[in-house]
């Protein structure tokens, strides 16, 4: 999807403000929401990349403002609540009652909740877990073209480099998992990840900086041959 | 959420925290000790430290540096090292002629077991929009001038591929066991935004 996650080549952020002696977690509840969210990936509940694309799916304002543990509580709770797992309401009254200094929390008693999951509805959490091989469509020293796709859902291809024209440096051709589809539960579509090399002037225009080169990782079904037009 | 902004002194998104941490440990989802666990790991055990190993072992160690840039993860295996978020590592070198430098425009993927997890900076808008455009800048600004005639690389880490760079070794530094070049390797230097000196 194209939106404010997708942030290569934006304009307006200002200069890079650099925190000196900066803790590894800047809160007590930072560091709560990213080992949950560690315990929670081995669960089964989702996948690495449903939890990006949930990220992506945030209103673009908050997105900007909530910080990066803020956009990982977000997309915890969501999850959870789409999922059957835990509901909002259940989290907003929890809330209340923690604001309030409760000492008779309600608990949870709903019996329509999917959870625990069983075998089945356990999904797999990595990316790269199929030690299977994939043939390679492009080789080293390839000339490729980003296709120009712009999904409504999770993409990996970044927009600043969507119809560019590159070189394929590496081939990595173990079986890698498509986030495209994944991320929607749509299957693993395993293919071969390639890192193409774009002279700057290619994706920046007259504006790019002199003798730089940008890499960009990309899945198999993101490129094209020159020939090719999709 | 907006009611619970105004009913406590905490901060909302602690509050909700702590909301969602004590429903899902009330459903058996997750374990707290498990999370303080994991908090602990990443407060304590990684961070630029090993990556810095690792960098001082490839220095010293023309072996190591060639399985290194051959397969990353498998190289940091031999010294112990691997862990979440880093499926596959590659390890790009700097040179004279050649500075390479990582960012991710679309999240901030970045390799959690060689360096920990990652700075606010590079987890910003300025610095995932800003890298890949303007590097030369960006770089300038961040304290790393470097000429024209070098060729920067910029690595956008948008697959689960992982990057590293390879600082070059200071100058002067020839008489330094491993130990002591560990000490010298910063974070900033692994990410690409910064040179080494001998202190």
């Amino acid at each position: 999807m194209n939106g404010i996650h997708d942030m290569g080549g934006l304009h307006g952020f200002g200069a890079v403000a650099v925190e000196a002696g900066e803790p590894v977690f800047h809160s007590h509840w930072e560091s709560r929401v990213f080992a949950m969210t560690q315990v929670i990936d081995t669960c089964g509940i989702w996948n690495l990349d449903e939890h990006r694309h949930e990220i992506e799916l945030m209103d673009a304002a908050a997105y900007l403002t909530v910080g990066y543990y803020g956009r990982w509580l977000f997309a915890m709770e969501r999850l959870l609540n789409r999922k059957n797992i835990l509901w909002r309401e259940e989290v907003e009254r929890r809330g209340r009652e923690i604001a309030q200094d409760s000492t008779t929390p309600v608990s949870v008693n709903r019996s329509d909740r999917n959870w625990p999951l069983t075998v089945h509805q356990k999904v797999s959490w990595g990316a790269w877990r199929h030690e299977i091989a994939v043939s390679s469509r492009f080789k080293v020293g390839q000339v490729v073209r980003v296709r120009n796709l712009h999904p409504a859902g999770h993409t990996r291809v970044t927009a600043y480099a969507r119809g560019r024209v590159g070189t394929v440096t590496v081939v990595n051709a173990q079986a890698w998992v498509f986030p495209d589809t994944r991320a929607h539960n749509a299957g693993e579509n395993l293919q071969p990840v390639y890192t193409v090399r774009f002279e700057a002037r290619e994706l920046w225009g007259p504006q790019a900086e002199a003798n730089v080169w940008n890499h960009i990782d990309l899945s198999e079904a993101h490129l094209e041959t020159l020939e090719q037009f999709i | 959420m907006s009611d619970l902004h105004h009913t406590s002194e905490k901060p909302w998104q602690a509050v909700r925290t702590e909301a969602v941490e004590s429903l899902l440990t009330e459903l058996g989802v997750i374990d707290p000790a498990r999370v303080d666990a994991i908090v602990r790991h990443y407060e304590n055990a990684v961070g630029p430290k090993t990556g810095a190993r690792v960098v001082a072992k490839a220095w010293t160690d023309p072996n190591f540096k060639k399985r290194l840039l051959a397969d990353g993860l498998a190289a940091c295996a031999e010294l112990g090292i691997g862990g979440p978020e880093t499926e596959y590592l590659h390890v790009v070198e700097n040179s004279p002629k050649v500075h390479n430098a990582v960012v991710c425009t679309l999240c901030s993927c970045y390799p959690w077991p060689i360096l920990g997890l990652p700075p606010a900076w590079y987890k910003s808008s300025a610095y995932r929009s800003r890298l890949v455009r303007e590097p030369r800048k960006v770089l300038t600004e961040m304290g790393l001038l470097l000429s024209e005639s070098v060729e920067i690389r910029v690595w956008d880490s948008v697959s689960e591929i992982r990057y590293l760079v390879l600082p070059e070794r200071p100058a002067g530094t020839e008489a330094y066991t491993e130990e002591q070049l560990a000490e010298l390797v910063t974070r900033d230097a692994m990410i690409g935004v910064a040179k080494l000196e001998a202190v």
